[in-house]
């Protein structure tokens, strides 16, 4: 599978209360989430993002509250691949059972800016860079989390596992 | 045999495994599966994909109406009403609304629902709470929560550990949540990410139950997938007194590898704070006596990190004949109904009010800017809860400083971010 979108960056430790403040949370809507996702660190965001887009960001992204809102609101943000020198772990967990595709690696989040236009190519975990010509690879996944992921997601994956 | 961490043994019975190591990935049996009004909802909706009718075990999945109640708007009460009606349907024995519901992490184990050697996933980071007990508890999103729901099983990725050796007894006016914001500020918010926090060494005695459950509480504020003590005669006492449920010790190998040995000397801690807008960002009640008095408009005393009998305890001591400072609003939220009916017997809730507090029914409410003491724009609150982050009590221009009861009380009573110790002989 291959994306392609452009950049928007941030810094560490960025928290699921900054993706998605709890005072949003008495709502359970993916589509009503994503309307404030990022709002606490970027109120421009949701006017800006396009689908297809990428965030990148410096390390333990998602740090916080266990609140699957948040991997849910950049999901139908219209977000697709989150980069990061480092998750927080039930983010980490949470992005990979809803089938939001997130990648480790510190070299491409050094050098990738706000606004570049990035392909990423997630059978061999590449990032290319289309402004700077530039080629990054993360750290592949475990073979079991890649196999939730093209089930898009624990449940189907779940599922799947039942009928074997 | 490979030796293994406290954690890495119980994650190995509940595989049934004779060991695990770092790194493996291994799938659990699980003892309790549990949510709230917020994760609940979007696990129910998960739940009914994958098809199943009815729960693994009605007496192992606890839901807790904690975190926006009682309702605080229409939506909430709809995400309430979906949480109550699931569980209902579904027979879930532990279901705890209004009327006898309490902070989730402070009534589990006050409940007896959680013993030594259980393995416990929670839709709600702070579940890693019951590590006090001596038991493998960890936060998970509501997908996992349905999918523990529907199999009564978890995948986990084994983690590697950090030994926290205590040593020593705490000064007088400090309690766990110094202890564990010192720790914090030492590693940093990701210092012990995916890993877990052990806490061990002959401190640990000097500790009551309440100051252990404040430190597994935040052990995910240092990024780790769980905190856990050693289990010792109060331990045990603890959970004789609170629960039926048989247990089992689990001890580290002598020989177990961790990544780090840290050596944290209790009677060392001074009254710790951490700053906006990370738990890491802290400073000793003497750093900031240095500085220019940071003056406050409310304290929070209250949360599953310090919502606990000790909690109100200590508060009362430092409260009790005084007042609070004039336009500072304190608003106290004992964590359970049993808390709450203790406090109220001893008197505690009665010196709160004449002091000037605000006593509120259990609720998370003001830890994550949901009701009851939400904050405006430029507007700054002391709280014994676990997070500061931006916005996370209300505006996003609002700052949160993380403390102990006693700071907490002591700052009150001042109107600035006060040293306990201070206060006290003042009385």
């Amino acid at each position: 599978m291959q994306i392609k979108g452009s950049v928007f960056k941030y810094g560490d430790n960025v928290d699921t209360d900054v993706i998605i403040p709890a005072r949003y949370l008495n709502v359970a809507e993916a589509h009503e989430l994503a309307k404030f996702c990022m709002i606490d660190i970027d109120d421009t965001f949701v006017s800006r993002v396009n689908k297809g887009d990428i965030i990148v960001a410096g390390k333990n992204f998602g740090c916080g509250s266990s609140r699957e809102h948040a991997p849910i609101a950049i999901k139908a943000s219209g977000i697709s691949c989150v980069i990061a020198k480092s998750f927080a772990r039930i983010f980490y967990r949470n992005a990979i059972n809803i089938g939001l595709p997130i990648l480790e690696c510190e070299k491409a989040v050094d050098a990738i800016e706000a606004g570049h236009q990035l392909e990423i190519n997630f059978d061999d975990g590449k990032i290319y860079n289309l402004t700077t010509n530039e080629e990054y690879k993360s750290q592949p996944f475990p073979e079991f989390m890649q196999k939730i992921m093209a089930s898009s997601g624990f449940i189907e994956y779940i599922k799947v596992q039942e009928v074997k | 045999m490979k030796p293994m961490t406290m954690t890495q043994k119980i994650l190995a019975s509940h595989a049934g495994l004779p060991f695990v190591e770092e790194g493996q990935l291994i799938e659990a049996s699980l003892d309790m599966v549990l949510g709230n009004d917020i994760t609940t909802p979007v696990a129910v909706k998960e739940f009914e994909k994958i098809g199943v009718d009815k729960v693994f075990d009605k007496n192992k999945v606890a839901i807790v109406l904690d975190h926006f109640t009682p309702a605080k708007d229409i939506q909430s009460a709809t995400l309430c009403k979906c949480a109550r009606e699931f569980a209902i349907d579904k027979e879930v024995e532990h279901f705890f609304d209004v009327g006898d519901m309490g902070i989730e992490h402070a009534l589990l184990p006050e409940k007896g629902l959680v013993v030594a050697g259980d393995v416990v996933i929670g839709a709600d980071s702070h579940t890693c709470t019951y590590g006090a007990l001596g038991a493998f508890s960890t936060g998970i999103g509501s997908t996992d929560m349905a999918a523990g729901m529907a199999t009564g099983k978890s995948w986990f990725k084994v983690p590697s550990a950090i030994k926290f050796v205590l040593t020593g007894k705490p000064s007088t006016h400090v309690s766990g949540k110094d202890i564990i914001l010192h720790i914090i500020g030492k590693i940093g918010v990701d210092g012990a990410l995916y890993k877990s926090m052990e806490f061990v060494g002959d401190g640990v005695s000097h500790l009551s139950m309440d100051s252990r459950f404040t430190m597994a509480n935040m052990a995910i504020e240092a990024g780790a997938k769980n905190g856990i003590f050693i289990v010792d005669e109060k331990t045990i006492d603890y959970i004789k007194a609170h629960s039926t449920k048989p247990y089992t010790i689990y001890e580290a190998d002598s020989d177990a590898i961790y990544e780090q040995i840290i050596n944290v000397e209790l009677d060392k801690i001074r009254p710790t704070v951490s700053f906006p807008h990370l738990p890491d960002n802290t400073r000793t009640i003497d750093e900031i006596e240095a500085q220019e008095p940071i003056k406050i408009d409310q304290v929070v005393i209250g949360s599953c990190t310090n919502g606990r009998m000790e909690d109100l305890q200590i508060a009362n001591e430092i409260l009790k004949g005084k007042k609070v400072a004039k336009h500072v609003r304190v608003v106290v939220i004992p964590a359970t109904q049993k808390i709450y009916l203790t406090a109220m017997k001893q008197g505690i809730i009665e010196n709160l009010i004449e002091a000037g507090c605000v006593v509120s029914t259990p609720t998370c409410g003001p830890c994550l800017g949901g009701h009851t003491g939400v904050l405006t724009a430029g507007e700054r609150a002391v709280a014994t809860t676990n997070r500061n982050f931006v916005g996370r009590m209300g505006h996003v221009n609002s700052e949160v400083y993380l403390a102990s009861p006693a700071v907490a009380a002591a700052s009150a009573i001042t109107g600035v971010i006060s040293n306990p110790e201070t206060v006290w002989e003042d009385k």
